[in-house]
């Protein structure tokens, strides 16, 4: 798409939707939330709950933690606990967005939907397209982007839900299986460094363990200890070399 | 009454244990918009604990697998995801690849292991 040649916030709104719906991630949500969405099914949500869910929270993990959690009869505080812990990530997705958003006179309130707009996805494709764009018609290009991969989710969350539904049971397990594996390999994919590798693998191995010796908040403790130990490793080995 | 709040109690579920504790990292990350960048030790360390926590939930996901994914041998969703990350790694990370293979194996074990 000629980002150059954008004119107009509508333009660059439209253009956005198009380069989500043309982007790699139109592929990697798809399957994602039909995944996301026969998980809905099978622990007795709605369809309409699972599209709220899409728009209100718009963070792959945090939705899993949170249909399996609800769905699981976990304690409240702790699946808000894991959820809350899964959404950190975010902080510094959005910290590093907005300034490529703001000029002056840019008002707060302008802010708040590619504020709250703000996943992997909407992120890496933002920081890749943005900076060629003239800084006036960002914020309606980000939010264009957005609003197309968000489109994208409701609709495949849809598919995966009412597929889970009625397709057979081996088909049904196959669609759920798309979350974890996906997940998986999108996960190994960004951790280019090699604390993010270490946090992945710790995390992998720690939570079942937790689960087995029966520890409560399971999934707080494996992210704070794995990560940290991830983290811990990392400021050695830097200290090191 | 009683059929309302039933009704209503999922939604209400969504915003206070999922939509809340999402957003404030949003919300707060619109705050510190100015001063942090992406290399500082806290966020290196924030990104570690996100990472660790969602292993855990892919982890514990093929484990202890929900709904019709729990009909699936648990070898065989241990081996289907360790075949989706070999091919993975062998076509030069590609998540597509990755993925099918994955479920290839996991849909073909399944079928043979039902009859």
């Amino acid at each position: 798409m000629a980002v150059r040649s954008v004119t107009s916030n509508s333009q660059a709104f439209f253009g956005g939707v198009t380069v989500a719906l043309t982007s790699v991630f139109h592929l990697v949500i798809g399957g994602t939330y039909i995944g996301i969405g026969a998980l809905a099914h099978d622990f007795g949500f709605s369809a309409g709950w699972m599209a709220f869910c899409t728009v209100l929270v718009w963070a792959g993990p945090a939705q899993v933690i949170l249909i399996s959690a609800l769905g699981s009869g976990a304690p409240l505080v702790e699946a808000a606990i894991a959820v809350s812990l899964s959404g950190l990530r975010l902080l510094p997705m959005v910290v590093a967005l907005l300034p490529l958003l703001r000029r002056e006179g840019t008002r707060l309130r302008d802010l708040l939907l590619p504020t709250h707009f703000t996943s992997v996805s909407m992120w890496v494709e933002s920081l890749r397209l943005l900076p060629a764009m003239p800084r006036e018609h960002r914020i309606a290009m980000c939010n264009g982007i957005a609003t197309g991969l968000m489109g994208v989710a409701v609709t495949y969350g849809f598919a995966g839900f009412y597929l889970a539904a009625g397709l057979p049971r081996l088909f049904a397990g196959g669609l759920l299986f798309l979350t974890p594996v996906s997940f998986l390999l999108s996960t190994a994919r960004n951790a280019r460094a090699m604390v993010d590798k270490l946090a992945l693998l710790f995390g992998l191995a720690l939570a079942p363990l937790l689960v087995a010796l029966h520890v409560q908040l399971d999934l707080m403790w494996s992210g704070v200890v794995g990560g940290t130990l991830a983290y811990g490793i990392h400021r050695v080995r830097e200290a090191a070399t | 009454m009683n059929a309302v709040m039933a009704e209503l109690w999922p939604y209400f579920l969504l915003v206070l244990v999922g939509f809340l504790p999402n957003e404030i990292w949003r919300a707060l990350g619109m705050v510190m918009a100015r001063g942090l960048n992406e290399d500082s030790e806290v966020v290196v360390w924030s990104r570690a604990v996100a990472t660790a926590i969602l292993a855990g939930v892919i982890a514990k996901l093929i484990l202890f697998a929900p709904g019709a994914l729990a009909g699936v041998p648990l070898a065989l969703r241990v081996g289907a995801a360790a075949c989706g990350f070999a091919a993975f790694l062998a076509a030069k990370r590609s998540l597509f690849i990755g993925v099918a293979v994955g479920e290839a194996v996991l849909l073909a074990g399944g079928a043979l292991v039902a009859h």
